[in-house]
């Protein structure tokens, strides 16, 4: 691989083999379905049932943007990110990386994909490796990926990287104890870019630190972003730092995709019932603005994902539910008669805009 | 180090990093320091190591010999003889500090083998998910439940009755306790985020053991090669009482053997009889003692279930 000798940055120009432009998909989720088998017996397993973890997602990654995954505890959104990752085996459907299809792959093509598609964990505690250095844990890909950097060009990269993400490279041997929460982030992150990749799933990559350094670990993404030219699916629960990293969003309940859209479209015109509910409740930093706006108060809890409601998931919390919902699957797509922002897809029967009133 | 306080400069990466590992080993060094039965175990481990190391300057060897034995058969302890004499009237201090060399060499000796099987064997049978971890996992229980000393025998008459024998036989026997402490402690590591992260980067199974499991697995071996140190010198003593040591090495077993044999015993020999057992008690009880130290420091949740 031919190597930049001006090593300010780790922007190397990196191994394009199909080339993808910017905007265009680099990653085609289609219809992803993930059971988690239920069964009884010690000896003898029989299968009993299924947790329908995620079932029919359907979505595009475009090469450059920001893709925010949403969602209450449960619905699915880990599930998706550890599919996108081959941690799990895919139940039906297909990801489709630059056309190539995941979960067909194995062996060493598949451990080639796998060096374009990486991960940010959520908890930068016990994700690090304790008795490695932070040189060990950053350098781990190039052990296992050798061909990426020679032997001798090791430590440099790492120190590169540690700069990349605002760490001092001077830290390369020290151990993740003597890091802050926010640095051992970074220090995840740094590993996440070691080789290069073009695509980052970041699973809930700021719920465990602070919300000071929240903001810091978003910026330090969004400037990566923009010097890397890097595609991210950002999972989270917190609907206020989605808005601010996101191109896109899309919002799921209990396995499956209710809204998708630009923020704008989401935040600003969101038609999905589910999405109006769960704006709704974003904590609003202004007083006067929280008088005035509608709490949305959901009824009972979230179905079991091992028996999901018949048709639309949502009914059996929803207010506009009528007899429709429990016999016809509503499909994500564009409802006739929204217009504007409001026109974007929403699996809902009666998808129509409300607004939220200084929701995010 | 005890070179003058080095003016601040970038040391190189090896450097440091010995240097945070002396820090680490001070720091469990200063926690087993806290702890006093830790201590006593270490300094009576200490006494007897140097017993062993140094015993042809603390007693003359040609005493040993039974042709070149000159003091009164079975002779209660005197002025020339602290410990009294045996059932060939050679002196029972000279054979028991010649007698700790065996336990010990062959506590130690063995405990390497076991350690290394049972490390192995237990990462091997808690990393894979498969048949062969279950075999492996199936293969270590069937060997705990086997009752130690019928296969010991079994396999010491097989070996015949040599040191290294004895010490296959002791090792080969010992490894299961470990493995299955070991194995837990893999299942516990492997459920930890960094190895999913590993996963995620395409990490195979050497990759993961080596650089993942095996350093996180690695202080609780520690601990427990002190612990199986002292059932290894059990189980050395136990087989040399029962005869199945090397008949030509001097041991605190084949002296509880030959005092059992020749009738030391209903004679009220008692000073044949006493010193060899009390010092592979101590030595065990030692060992124990500091072995549970750097147990409890190692994995302290252990300390809260007592």
């Amino acid at each position: 691989m031919a190597e930049s000798p001006n090593g300010a940055t780790s922007a190397d120009p990196r191994k394009i083999v199909k080339p993808v432009a910017q905007g265009e998909p680099i990653l085609q989720v289609r219809g992803l379905v993930k059971h988690f088998p239920i069964t009884q017996g010690i000896l003898f397993q029989k299968k009993i049932g299924a947790v329908k973890a995620v079932d029919g997602v359907t979505f595009d990654l475009m090469k450059g943007e920001t893709l925010g995954l949403v969602g209450e505890s449960g619905c699915g959104k880990s599930t998706v990110a550890r599919l996108l990752m081959n941690l799990e085996s895919i139940t039906a459907g297909s990801v489709l990386y630059k056309g190539d299809d995941l979960a067909k792959l194995s062996g060493r093509a598949l451990k080639a994909v796998r060096r374009n598609i990486q991960m940010v964990f959520q908890d930068p505690y016990t994700s690090l490796n304790p008795r490695m250095t932070v040189a060990d844990i950053i350098g781990e890909p190039y052990d296992i990926h050798p061909e990426v950097a020679p032997r001798g060009d090791r430590k440099r990269r790492v120190q590169e990287l540690l700069e990349l993400v605002g760490l001092n490279p001077e830290h390369i041997n020290r151990y993740p104890h003597q890091f802050s929460g926010g640095q051992r982030q970074r220090i995840g992150i740094a590993r996440g870019l070691a080789l290069n990749p073009e695509i980052i799933i970041a699973d809930e990559p700021v719920s465990a630190l602070d919300v000071s350094v929240q903001a810091q670990v978003v910026n330090l993404l969004e400037k990566l972003q923009n010097e890397l030219g890097l595609s991210y699916l950002f999972i989270a629960h917190d609907l206020s730092v989605v808005r601010h990293i996101s191109d896109r969003v899309a919002v799921m309940y209990l396995g499956r995709i209710a809204e998708i859209g630009t923020d704008a479209q989401i935040y600003d015109h969101p038609t999905h019932p589910y999405t109006q509910a769960l704006l709704s409740a974003v904590p609003v930093p202004d007083p006067d603005g929280r008088e005035h706006r509608e709490r949305i108060i959901l009824t009972g809890d979230v179905p079991s994902p091992a028996n999901p409601p018949s048709g639309c998931r949502f009914r059996t919390r929803c207010w506009k539910a009528q007899d429709i919902c429990a016999e016809q699957e509503p499909l994500l797509e564009i409802r006739k008669g929204l217009s504007g922002l409001g026109a974007h897809d929403s699996a809902c029967h009666f998808a129509e805009e409300k607004d939220i009133v200084g929701a995010a | 180090m005890t070179t003058a306080p080095a003016p601040p400069r970038r040391s190189s990466a090896t450097a440091l990093r010995w240097k945070l590992r002396r820090e680490a080993w001070g720091r469990t060094w200063a926690k087993f320091r806290a702890n006093r039965a830790g201590m006593v175990g270490l300094a009576v481990l200490l006494v007897f190591a140097v017993i062993a190391v140094f015993a042809p300057l603390l007693a003359d060897s040609h005493e040993l010999r039974v042709s070149a034995a000159s003091g009164p058969i079975l002779a209660p302890p005197s002025r020339k003889y602290p410990l009294g004499t045996d059932d060939n009237g050679r002196s029972v201090l000279t054979l028991l500090i010649f007698g700790a060399r065996v336990p010990l060499l062959v506590g130690l000796m063995a405990t390497v083998i076991s350690m290394v099987i049972g490390t192995i064997v237990g990462m091997a049978s808690g990393i894979s998910d498969g048949w062969a971890g279950t075999v492996l996992f199936r293969f270590t229980e069937w060997f705990i439940v086997i009752p130690f000393l019928p296969l010991a025998l079994v396999l010491a008459t097989l070996l015949g009755g040599s040191l290294l024998s004895i010490i296959v036989v002791i090792g080969i026997t010992g490894w299961p306790a470990t493995a299955l402490v070991i194995r837990a402690q893999t299942f516990s590591v492997r459920e930890r985020p960094f190895m999913e992260r590993a996963r995620v980067l395409g990490a195979g199974p050497w990759h993961l053991m080596s650089k993942h499991v095996f350093p996180n697995v690695l202080p609780l071996v520690f601990a427990n090669t002190t612990l199986t140190v002292a059932g290894s010198v059990l189980a050395e003593t136990t087989l040399s009482f029962l005869g199945f040591g090397d008949p030509t090495a001097v041991s605190w077993g084949t002296m509880l053997n030959a005092a059992f044999g020749t009738g030391a015993v209903s004679l009220g020999a008692w000073w044949a009889l006493l010193p060899p057992g009390i010092c592979v008690i101590v030595v065990v009880l030692a060992f124990t003692m500091a072995g549970q130290a750097l147990e409890d420091i190692v994995n302290p949740r252990l300390k809260e279930g007592r």
